[in-house]
């Protein structure tokens, strides 16, 4: 469903990706692991439309979206859920989730949308009317997952879902991300959470200095020198 | 000073206000959105203003109707002042950005001095004075205030109601993200732009039936504007509102008891005061 | 530098009103006094605009700066030589109130460009307001001490003020420099990259930036004396207002704020601009000479933006480079 070809990237003068080659088919869930500061969340960026490609090409479907703006990226069914959470903090939980249904062809949806989101997250139900910004850690995760799940996308970018939260909430989180999962949509998922993170997905990419260095299937990746590396990178 | 001359210029000062909101609603709005400061947005106020008195005095149109084509007009200069100006320096540093602004604010000013020249211009309208309780207070401004409200109110409606108005202050909360939601940040911003043109262009209908316009109407309201706009805090319409009224009653009634310019001094002195004191009025600035 | 060639320039400058300038000598001379005079105005106020800190509102301390000694000669006979400190510490003691709410309680950006839009505005207002003893919109004039009086600053000869300002020019110069090469100047260099980041290695923030708008306010003080000196009619529209704040910035602007003569060079420009439209429209259009002063503004802004040095030099460098394309995260 997703495929880049040797993409390059980076901000100014300065690359943070160099030549990555990654899919994720259609159903998979998929693992981007690494060191801070090895270009994960620039690659999310990039594929979200955030960052622009330099070289190289980013297809959706067989389809170039290379060049293409954010906006445009989203109407295709990437739903991007940015490192930090980046909810509106001062709209409510249920403004929030309207906004991740702002596309037109979303919104015919939103009641049944909605509906289904607050049956994922009790939690926000219980909340709606409630600023975004009041939510605990945990509860913000969810609020963003869910408004990414508003726009019913093919595929979905969780960049660090974990960062920050309390191990309680991380184990809850991965949960939460299994029930995603099972419900069909595709991820692709950047984590430092490496063995948490493993046990979620089918594949796993490991990034190191913006370089695709490792890739596999979650089972083989397993063991001490992968997951060592995911976070030291020697 | 009789007191009643006093609680007169306090009822005045109120309704001053409203109108006056209208004006920091819509400066705030455009900041908020776009990041940048109209310096000018008084300047399309008098616009509006002179728009009013032509359509009506030279033309002959009910005044209900001139207002309307204001109100019309402006939205469309504030949609090209975003296209043609505001468009091309997004990315500019601030002080390009203050100084477009302010290159629009000389361009229009002297335009309607070469178009108009310094003639102070009312609409000499004969609507009527009411006595309430002993106080004079004329019939322009208490229509003029009610009507701000309505316009406040619908404000309030579309930025709560409606999924561009909330997409509007998302965006004002956080661009990149709203990108993310599919939403094109230019087109919020030429619709923001077109409402803050909307907003000065009804500020100027009501304001021409109270006050004369002249190309310097700016200087009178412009600085008073802006500091309201600071007080209020960014992103606070509620903080905007009330740094109107509490703006506009110093104003009047410090023009009563001294005259009009030195209320102006006075209530800058608050205004400084006012940082000093409640920062969180003037830190409503997202991150 | 180099120091032969600043030495040629600076006697050049020093006997120019004595080189044959032709019939047009007094208004040669007269426009050069006024870029001398808002050249200080300037450069005065790039000290603050080279490291962000923009100010709207520097008619505020021209106009100080100019009524204090004008009212004092005018109603007490005090010679300006007296005055002008007490013009300065009027101006310094106005960017002292407003300036330290303002950087204690990061009122940056925008927001503090409209605050000192503010500033200026009402200092305008001010002046109207009392003008019972300043003579209001109407303008003040100096009372007349003869055509040579040193005690009284007041000569008929422009070339005696001439030099009077081509003699605070330079002064205005070398504070400039003595900035650039401060630590001041590296300080406010990283508070203007991040604050935040300055203050936790331990920057005095507030200390800093007030310093620096200090210090531009005093000069601009200065520059206000001369002008009321030399043109001896005050007026707070053009002292005061907006309007002349725009100007200075553009000027800045224009010839480049980060050089030591980029902020006169910008006013030359601006006056001759100004100069040539009075000349070709006269009172025969009134208002059209400004408007496309503003057009101008404007058109130069969006298709200049680093000023007419900067935009020279980046076609400079782009010719010796091949271009690289450095673009922001879109969205």
């Amino acid at each position: 469903m997703l495929e880049l070809q040797g993409v390059t990237a980076g901000y100014g003068e300065f690359t943070a990706l160099w030549d990555v080659t990654l899919t994720v088919n259609a159903g998979e869930a998929v693992a981007v692991v690494g060191p801070n500061g090895a270009g994960k969340t620039t690659l999310m960026r990039v594929i979200s439309g955030l960052v622009p490609i330099r070289t190289g090409d980013l297809r959706l479907d067989g389809r170039s979206f290379a060049g293409r703006r954010a906006h445009e990226i989203v109407a295709h069914g990437i739903a991007h859920v940015p490192e930090g959470r980046r909810i509106f903090p001062r709209l409510t939980v249920e403004e929030n989730l309207k906004m991740g249904g702002f596309l037109p062809a979303s919104r015919r949806h939103y009641a049944e949308t909605v509906g289904r989101v607050y049956d994922l997250f009790p939690v926000l139900a219980e909340r709606r009317r409630q600023r975004a910004g009041t939510l605990s850690g945990g509860e913000q995760q969810m609020l963003a997952i869910g408004r990414a799940l508003m726009s019913k996308p093919k595929l979905i970018l969780l960049d660090e879902p974990s960062l920050g939260l309390a191990p309680v909430m991380v184990l809850r989180l991965f949960e939460l991300i299994r029930r995603v999962r099972q419900e069909g949509y595709t991820i692709l998922i950047v984590e430092q959470n490496v063995r948490q993170v493993l046990s979620l997905v089918d594949r796993a990419y490991l990034l190191e200095v913006g370089r695709i260095k490792v890739e596999g299937r979650s089972a083989d990746l397993a063991e001490q020198d992968f997951v060592r590396k995911a976070y030291v990178g020697i | 000073m009789e007191p009643i001359l006093i609680a007169e210029a306090a009822i005045n000062g109120i309704l001053l206000g409203g109108v006056l909101a209208l004006l920091a609603l819509g400066l705030n709005l455009i900041f908020g959105v776009v990041d940048i400061i109209w310096i000018a947005y008084v300047e399309l106020v008098m616009l509006g203003m002179y728009a009013v008195y032509w359509l009506v005095t030279a033309y002959a149109w009910p005044l209900p109707l001139a207002a309307l084509a204001a109100v019309a007009l402006v939205t469309v200069l504030g949609l090209l002042v975003h296209l043609l100006i505001i468009a091309p320096i997004l990315s500019s540093p601030p002080v390009n950005q203050l100084l477009a602004t302010g290159g629009l604010l000389f361009f229009l000013q002297s335009f309607a001095t070469f178009l108009w020249a310094t003639d102070h211009r009312s609409l000499r309208l004969a609507l009527p004075i009411l006595e309430v309780f002993g106080m004079f207070l004329s019939f322009a401004r208490l229509l003029a205030f009610a009507v701000s409200l309505l316009a406040m109110l619908g404000l309030y409606l579309f930025l709560t109601r409606t999924y561009m108005g909330t997409a509007i202050r998302a965006v004002s909360q956080d661009r990149e993200a709203m990108a993310l939601m599919g939403a094109d940040a230019r087109k919020v911003y030429l619709v923001t732009s077109g409402i803050g043109g909307a907003m000065a262009g009804l500020a100027g209908a009501l304001l021409i039936i109270q006050y004369s316009v002249h190309p310097h109407f700016g200087a009178a309201f412009g600085p008073l504007t802006f500091m309201i706009c600071v007080l209020g805090g960014l992103g606070n319409m509620f903080g905007a509102v009330v740094a109107s009224l509490l703006m506009s009653e110093v104003i009047s009634v410090g023009g009563i008891i001294t005259s009009t310019e030195m209320a102006y001094v006075v209530a800058f002195v608050i205004f400084i005061v006012a940082i000093f004191v409640r920062p969180e009025g003037i830190l409503g600035k997202r991150e | 530098m180099k120091r032969p060639l600043a030495i040629l320039g600076l006697a050049l400058l020093a006997v120019f009103p004595w080189l044959p300038l032709g019939p047009a000598r007094l208004y040669i001379l007269h426009v050069a006094i006024l870029i001398l005079i808002w050249g200080i105005v300037g450069t005065a106020w790039s000290l603050m605009g080279r490291f962000g800190l923009v100010s709207l509102g520097h008619g505020a301390f021209l106009g100080v700066g100019a009524y204090t000694t004008t009212l004092l000669w005018n109603f007490w006979g005090i010679s300006p030589w007296l005055t002008t400190p007490l013009a300065v510490g009027a101006a310094v003691l106005l960017a002292l109130v407003l300036g330290y709410p303002c950087f204690r309680f990061r009122v940056v950006g925008h927001y503090f460009a409209l605050v000192t839009l503010a500033l200026g505005e009402v200092i305008r207002l001010l002046i109207i307001a009392e003008r019972d003893w300043t003579g209001g919109s109407l303008g003040l004039t100096l009372k007349d001490a003869g055509a040579f009086n040193p005690w009284a600053i007041q000569f008929a000869d422009k070339r005696i003020f001439y030099l009077i300002a081509l003699g605070v020019w330079l002064v205005g110069l070398w504070v400039w420099w003595r900035v650039d090469r401060s630590m001041t100047r590296s300080a406010l260099e990283a508070i203007g990259e991040d604050e935040t980041a300055a203050a936790s290695i331990g920057i005095p923030v507030t200390r800093f930036k007030l310093r620096i708008t200090l210090l531009s306010a005093g000069l601009t003080a200065v520059g206000g004396v001369l002008y009321a000196q030399y043109l001896t009619y005050l007026n707070p529209g053009v002292l005061a207002g907006i309007g002349v704040s725009l100007q200075i910035v553009f000027a800045v602007v224009l010839g480049g704020m980060y050089t030591l003569l980029g902020p006169t060079v910008g006013t030359a420009l601006t006056i001759a601009l100004a100069e040539y439209l009075r000349v070709a429209f006269g009172v025969k259009l009134l208002g059209m000479a400004d408007t496309i002063y503003g057009l101008v503004l404007i058109l130069i802004i969006i298709f200049l933006p680093a000023g007419l040095y900067g935009g020279l030099k980046e076609l400079v460098l782009r010719r010796a480079a091949p271009a690289r394309v450095v673009r922001a995260p879109s969205g």
